[in-house]
């Protein structure tokens, strides 16, 4: 009985010809050059194959935390000021472990409650009152509050690494969250080499404040100290620095600084080098519409007094005040063309909104990629034939239909990989060839079945029918036992562990296809073309 | 329909046409094949857990630390290298050879830290007490570091453990809905033997474990069950078809009748894993290791583990119960 196999063939022919075209695209020509070229643009190589940088980083949330809580505890103390409620002090006990917390001492029975509702009116949205007793009130930044500010500082963090990335100018740079909620960040750059220069970019000038000076420069911290009477006040603190971009981190002074920064890196919205009217090359800058209000008002009631530009915890620049600046001005020193285009860099892509720590960094030279790719292709051509030409003399006739099957398998894996995002790595090349020694199973249990069903004398055709149906429940067993600890893998591991579960997965899927299908379709038009009575090679 | 001797070119090549070998009887030599390994590893194990902490030799995934991979213009000197990092202030790092000879690889390792401030020194003062004190060139193309914080190290650790329990745990219920749960159990004790028996092997060869690496058992855990439920699937139709048969004789015939296609594919597959070893380049060593040596004792398991385990939970219950030793045929088959 003859089947009508045509639009079975059809589909067959389809899927060869869609993902021939996900592989090579349209290449220029026929040639080996430009079907490389054609590849290698399809599909993606992982950084172990291409060469490049991989890094992790951690976002120090608590900062970004501890400086809205240090804004906060500025405001309370201001507001209390106003209302003539007295106070000792307000503080943040242990702003190291518990950057949401913060106290309010002394407060005297009779303003308790005046107190509480003060705090309550302006902070209860956002922080949790606590106390109102003897000794004294604490206020907790609530947790939802909390956490999308947490959340809110790493996409900040990115955005931000996102653009001085740019300025290196990678291809297919990936700025990504990483980790599940632990506030990490995953950075890969492919072709880098050289990561000094790519952390410098990054991470140098992690944290960007502009602060109002109290005093200084002092020789050491005993000077600084008694200059403020001998304790330093809760809104002030002690920072060491150069004061001056151009000068050697051997000169090392003690400024005494408003804690509270005037402005912060992120209200820059732009900054420029540029030469002033004498020739001096400054950086001319622009503030946020917000922060030039705030910037306004504080420098208009301190002209002829100094503010300090605090980069990663040091003094760099300390400059006078000369006139009331909105949200345009401009950094004078002595600044080499370098430490210029730097400066304006740095503040021009915004300061990143906390610091970043590595945790992990990876680097893969280009030559050493291009020898995984060189050994994986080979292993994978190796393995191939050796199976290709092991079914021939095994099933004879049949291994050709197994070998077809084997190939469009390789086909339809790579078609895949050529259409999704999915990077191949060198772990995934090896998924590859497991595929091919995996997938071939298939085969083997359904012509073992129809080789026990001819000894059982059934004809050909009938063989072919009972030794497909017997097998399909094995081979879907096995698949899927595979195909789960491959997805367990994918859930669970990094970079390239990912690439070989994808590789795995797919081609046992598309095993599913061939095997079964394709197959069958090949042993039935060979099945329509046979005399009655004659038997298949197998 | 007629009968006729089959013509000479139309008998196959076939290995184990008519095999009737008791599986069986022979699972005392197996226990004592399994056991000396099993314990040869263990042992092993314990030796390396005494000198360096951990049970296997850790790979910088999990360790943490700095791991440096350079290749020199020309023929690398071992010594003139460790004298230059010393000279640098690193007494303790491990330097050896790397790659394929005649590559002038070295794999230069540093400890971990104890936090991240310092992450990326340790390369940095490598490069450089390599440029001060020692003549060859590096070829900057030809690079490779690895430098892992303890952080992430850990989270590593916990994400291999993880898929590993997780993965055993969703092939026992997907083999507890499909059969019953006790050949559930049996092909997981098949597995757990498995990986023992590798990751002893990885202690005996002083290997280390990557992330990779775990990505091949992962696998060979996926392939072990495989071969176990082919097994399996032919007890359980052998079962529903029998009536005279005692247990053993089921299981034994089961086992004959799917060597040929179980030799084949763990051969096949085999091949590729070893073309994989031979030609696969160093990165993939371990990978490849694991999976050479994981084919070859999954493909054993099955036979050697999981059937007789099958056989004897049944002969327990039968005494415990008096009844004879049937396995219940489990669920019917979806055809």
């Amino acid at each position: 009985m003859k089947k009508n196999l045509n639009g079975k063939i059809a589909l067959i022919v389809a899927v060869l010809l869609v993902c021939v075209y996900g592989i090579l695209g349209v290449p220029a020509g026929v040639s080996g050059k430009a079907l490389t070229e054609a590849l290698t643009k399809r599909i993606h190589l992982g950084l172990d194959l291409r060469g490049g940088a991989h890094l992790i980083l951690q976002v120090v949330v608590s900062e970004a935390v501890n400086a809205e809580t240090d804004n906060a505890a500025q405001r309370i103390q201001q507001d209390l000021k106003t209302a003539n409620l007295s106070f000792t002090q307000v503080y943040k006990p242990d702003a190291k472990s518990h950057p949401d917390a913060i106290r309010i001492d002394g407060v005297s029975a009779a303003n308790a409650n005046a107190v509480r509702s003060l705090l309550e009116t302006k902070l209860s949205n956002e922080y949790d009152i606590g106390g109102g007793t003897e000794s004294g009130f604490t206020v907790t930044m609530k947790m939802p509050v909390r956490q999308a500010l947490e959340k809110k500082t790493v996409s900040q963090a990115i955005e931000t690494i996102r653009d001085r990335v740019d300025t290196l100018g990678v291809s297919e740079p990936v700025i990504q969250e990483y980790g599940l909620g632990e506030n990490q960040i995953l950075v890969e750059l492919p072709g880098i080499d050289d990561l000094d220069r790519v952390k410098s970019i990054i991470q140098s000038t992690a944290r960007l404040e502009v602060h109002a000076v109290v005093g200084g420069p002092f020789q050491d911290e005993q000077a600084a100290l008694a200059s403020v009477g001998g304790t330093l006040p809760g809104d002030e603190v002690l920072v060491h620095g150069s004061g001056n971009l151009a000068a050697g981190s051997e000169t090392d002074s003690i400024w005494v600084l408003q804690r509270v920064s005037v402005v912060a890196g992120s209200d820059f919205r732009s900054a420029d080098p540029s030469t002033d009217q004498n020739g001096l090359r400054n950086v001319t800058f622009t503030l946020t519409n917000e922060a030039g209000d705030r910037f306004w008002e504080y420098t208009s009631a301190n002209i002829g007094k100094s503010m300090a530009v605090v980069m990663s915890g040091r003094v760099k620049e300390v400059a006078n005040i000369k006139g009331a600046i909105r949200d345009r001005g401009e950094i004078e020193g002595t600044f080499s063309p370098d430490e210029v285009m730097m400066l304006s860099k740095m503040l021009r892509t915004g300061a990143l909104p906390a610091s970043l720590e590595y945790l992990e960094d990876r680097t893969v030279g280009a030559s050493l990629g291009g020898d995984s790719i060189r050994q994986g292709v080979t292993a994978a051509v190796v393995g191939v034939l050796v199976v290709m030409a092991f079914m021939l003399i095994y099933y004879r006739g049949a291994g050709i239909n197994a070998d077809l099957a084997l190939f469009l398998n390789l086909v339809i894996l790579l078609g895949f990989l050529g259409y999704s995002s999915a990077t191949l790595t060198l772990p995934g090349i090896a998924g590859v060839i497991l595929t091919i020694g995996m997938g071939v199973d298939s085969n083997v249990l359904i012509f073992e079945r129809i080789r026990e069903e001819i000894r059982a004398g059934k004809a050909a055709s009938a063989a072919v029918d009972q030794g497909f149906a017997h097998a399909w429940i094995t081979i879907v067993d096995t698949h899927v036992t595979t195909i789960v600890s491959a997805a367990f893998l994918f859930l669970f591991g990094t970079g390239p562990v990912k690439g070989f579960a994808t590789t795995l997965t797919i081609g046992l899927l598309a095993n599913l296809f061939t095997a079964v299908f394709v197959s069958r379709v090949i042993f039935d038009a060979h099945l329509n073309k046979m005399e009655p009575g004659e038997m298949v090679s197998i | 329909m007629g009968l006729r001797p089959r013509r000479r070119e139309e008998i196959p090549v076939e290995l184990f046409r008519s095999v009737n070998i008791d599986w069986l009887g022979k699972k005392w030599y197996f226990l004592c094949f399994s056991l000396i390994f099993s314990v040869a590893g263990i042992v092993s194990m314990g030796q390396h857990w005494a000198s360096i902490g951990s049970p296997v030799p850790l790979g910088v995934d999990f360790r943490g630390g700095t791991e440096v991979q350079l290749q020199f213009v020309q023929t690398p000197d071992i010594g003139a290298i460790r004298q230059a990092v010393a000279a640098a202030g690193m007494k303790d790092a491990k330097i050896q050879p790397y790659g394929e000879a005649g590559a002038h690889q070295v794999l230069i390792s540093l400890p971990e830290q104890k936090d991240e401030t310092s992450l990326d020194a340790g390369r940095q003062q490598i490069v450089d007490a390599l440029h001060a004190h020692y003549a060859n060139p590096i070829v900057p193309t030809a690079t490779k570091v690895d430098v892992v914080g303890p952080t992430v190290g850990k989270q590593l650790e916990k994400q291999a453990l993880g898929a590993t329990l997780l993965s055993l745990l969703g092939m026992l219920v997907y083999l507890w809905f499909r059969f019953q749960l006790i050949y559930g159990v049996a092909a997981v004790v098949a597995v757990f033997h498995d990986t023992l028996i590798t990751i002893g092997f990885f202690a005996l060869t002083n290997q280390e474990i990557s992330l990779t690496v775990i990505a091949a058992i992962l696998t060979l855990v996926g392939y072990s069950m495989n071969d176990t439920i082919v097994v399996f699937d032919r007890i359980r139709e052998n079962l529903r078809l029998t009536r005279k048969e005692t247990l053993p004789e089921v299981v034994n015939r089961s086992i004959n009748q799917t060597l040929s296609r179980t030799v084949l594919t763990s051969g096949l597959t085999f091949l590729t894993v070893l073309s994989l070893f031979v030609f696969g380049g160093p990165v993939l060593r371990g990978f490849s290791f694991a999976l050479v040596v994981g084919i070859l004792i999954g493909t054993y398991s099955s036979i050697a583990v999981a059937a007789p385990m099958l056989v004897a939970w049944q002969e327990w219950r039968a005494q415990r119960g008096g009844g004879a030793s049937v396995l219940p045929a489990a669920k019917r088959a979806r055809v």
